[in-house]
């Protein structure tokens, strides 16, 4: 029957996802048992799993990924947003490229983390600053993907439409949007991962809440089991909206030739 | 005498390209004309330019002197009434193979009612051997099939001329010789006007009421050779001792066209 067989896919596609992660565990579990490293230095699994557990009834971890997620989202959400339009622009007009490029790779190379004096002084320290790291980080990676992808695009669509008697605006609407979203799907990807990555660094402006703000609050007191609370809690929400993006890419892209896969 | 009324006239069309240190001269002086239902073929060496004379018929490139009229209308630019067949094929690979015929059908140009549409699409599945793949995404088709989709596509907004350039280039032999048949029957049916650009002598003499033979850089006209074989034709016609006789004609003059289009090759500076 295709239900059973499609279930059983999943149940095994699950334990394929979940295999690395168990071993991982072991590994620590083991480092810590074997005093590879000091206990001291390294909680357990069953410890770090406590904290979790406390500060979730708690309440306070709930409130950190709600706020940690929503700076992630606003931040990702108007870097794309600016990155998608600017970066066809700048992808598909050769004179608007060689204009931009050295610029682009200019701010690119910038670390986000080096920004944040100049965050602070020009936009203080409340919310606003934190997203604009945020989106400064995922608009810089999200629109180099777009506009190499839009570069890399044949330019026989625009000819085979235009002798098909297109015009300028069905041709912007019926060729090149559809050939925009693809890259622009991997831009969303990329710039998540970024924005992620650079939460940490966006929260140390003097955040009160936030996973980062959780993480810093914690080394100030060698909470070690927090610290790994918020580490694992950042990667498993990077995970989860990753996965969802893929699947979303999945289903909107389904007449995509997929390399390797 | 009721002659075919002219469709297409090259009237001493040349083009030149502007370049740092002067001018390239790439097309000179060319005049021919193609008749309503007519197979014209160009045929000459790889780089000679023949790309640049099917691209104004097409109205991408604007010649630099002379006067290049389809229906007695000078080519301002691209239009649905010239229909184009790419070396690349350039079916949407985000559109599904019906998707793909109906989409010039969408367009403002000539837009047709849904009911219409579907019969156009309908129709050109069928005569292109493709109905059973109408849902499907170009990336599951082979090769010929995106060659069949591509003309389906080009046919469904009924243009007068169907200009192809070096169409079954990338196709294997056996697919390559189907598709020949597959576009002499269709054009037994639809008889459309084709300017053809090949680099294959056999494949220009098998289709085509006349054969131009176009010369080294810069293009001219080197012979015009009319192919007498009357139409339905069939395979078996390669192997008459004319058809051999007309290759060898044609083969020796673009053989010649081909040493001198090398010899103007330099090393880079």
């Amino acid at each position: 029957m295709p239900g059973r067989s499609s279930a059983a896919r999943h149940a095994s596609n699950f334990a394929l996802t979940i295999a690395p992660f168990a071993g991982l565990v072991v590994l620590w579990w083991l480092s810590r048992l074997t005093g590879l490293i000091k206990p001291s230095l390294l909680p357990s699994p069953l410890q770090v799993l406590t904290t979790f557990w406390a500060t979730l009834v708690h309440g306070t971890l709930v409130t950190n990924v709600l706020v940690s997620v929503g700076r992630v989202l606003s931040g990702l959400l108007l870097g794309t947003a600016a990155a998608v339009p600017v970066g066809f622009l700048v992808g598909w007009y050769r004179p608007i490229r060689r204009l931009f490029d050295p610029l682009i790779n200019f701010f690119r190379a910038l670390p986000p983390i080096a920004l944040i004096p100049l965050v602070i002084v020009y936009l203080g320290i409340g919310e606003v600053a934190k997203v604009a790291i945020l989106f400064y980080a995922s608009f810089f990676a999200a629109v180099i993907v777009m506009y190499e992808g839009m570069a890399a695009i044949s330019p026989i669509y625009v000819r085979v439409a235009r002798t098909l008697g297109a015009t300028d605006l069905e041709i912007f609407w019926r060729v090149m949007v559809p050939l925009t979203v693809p890259h622009m799907l991997v831009a969303l990807r990329v710039a998540l991962g970024v924005c992620w990555a650079t939460l940490v660094a966006a929260e140390l402006v003097a955040a009160q809440q936030g996973l980062g703000a959780m993480i810093q609050n914690a080394s100030a007191f060698f909470d070690l089991n927090t610290i790994y609370v918020g580490i694992i809690s950042i990667g498993v929400l990077a995970l989860l909206m990753d996965t969802i993006l893929r699947r979303l890419t999945d289903r909107l892209l389904s007449w995509q030739d997929k390399v390797g896969a | 005498m009721d002659e075919p009324r002219q469709r297409l006239r090259f009237d001493h069309v040349s083009v030149s390209y502007g370049t740092p240190d002067g001018g390239i001269e790439v097309v000179r002086d060319i005049s021919f004309t193609i008749r309503q239902g007519e197979f014209v073929s160009l045929v000459g060496p790889s780089g000679c330019g023949k790309t640049t004379i099917m691209n104004m018929a097409a109205g991408f490139v604007v010649p630099s002197s002379g006067s290049l009229m389809l229906d007695d209308r000078p080519i301002v630019g691209p239009g649905s009434n010239r229909g184009v067949m790419f070396q690349e094929y350039g079916v949407f690979p985000w559109l599904t193979v019906e998707q793909n015929i109906a989409f010039g059908l969408k367009l403002g140009a000539n837009r047709k009612p849904a009911a219409e549409r579907q019969a156009i699409v309908t129709r050109y599945l069928d005569l292109m051997r493709l109905s059973e793949f109408r849902r499907a995404y170009p990336k599951t088709l082979s090769g010929g099939m995106r060659q069949r989709l591509a003309l389906a596509r080009a046919y469904a907004v009924n243009p007068d001329l169907l200009l192809m350039d070096e169409p079954f280039g990338a196709l294997d032999a056996q697919t390559r010789s189907a598709m020949h048949d597959l576009l002499l029957d269709i054009l037994c049916v639809e008889g459309k006007t084709v300017l053809l650009i090949t680099h294959s002598v056999e494949e220009a003499i098998y289709l085509s009421n006349r054969v131009v033979v176009i010369s080294a850089r810069p293009s001219r006209i080197r012979q015009i050779i009319d192919i007498p074989f009357p139409y339905p034709r069939h395979s078996a016609l390669q192997e008459e001792p004319e058809f051999n006789a007309l290759r060898a004609q044609i083969h020796e003059l673009v053989m010649r066209e081909y040493a001198a289009q090398e010899a103007q090759r330099r090393p880079p500076v």
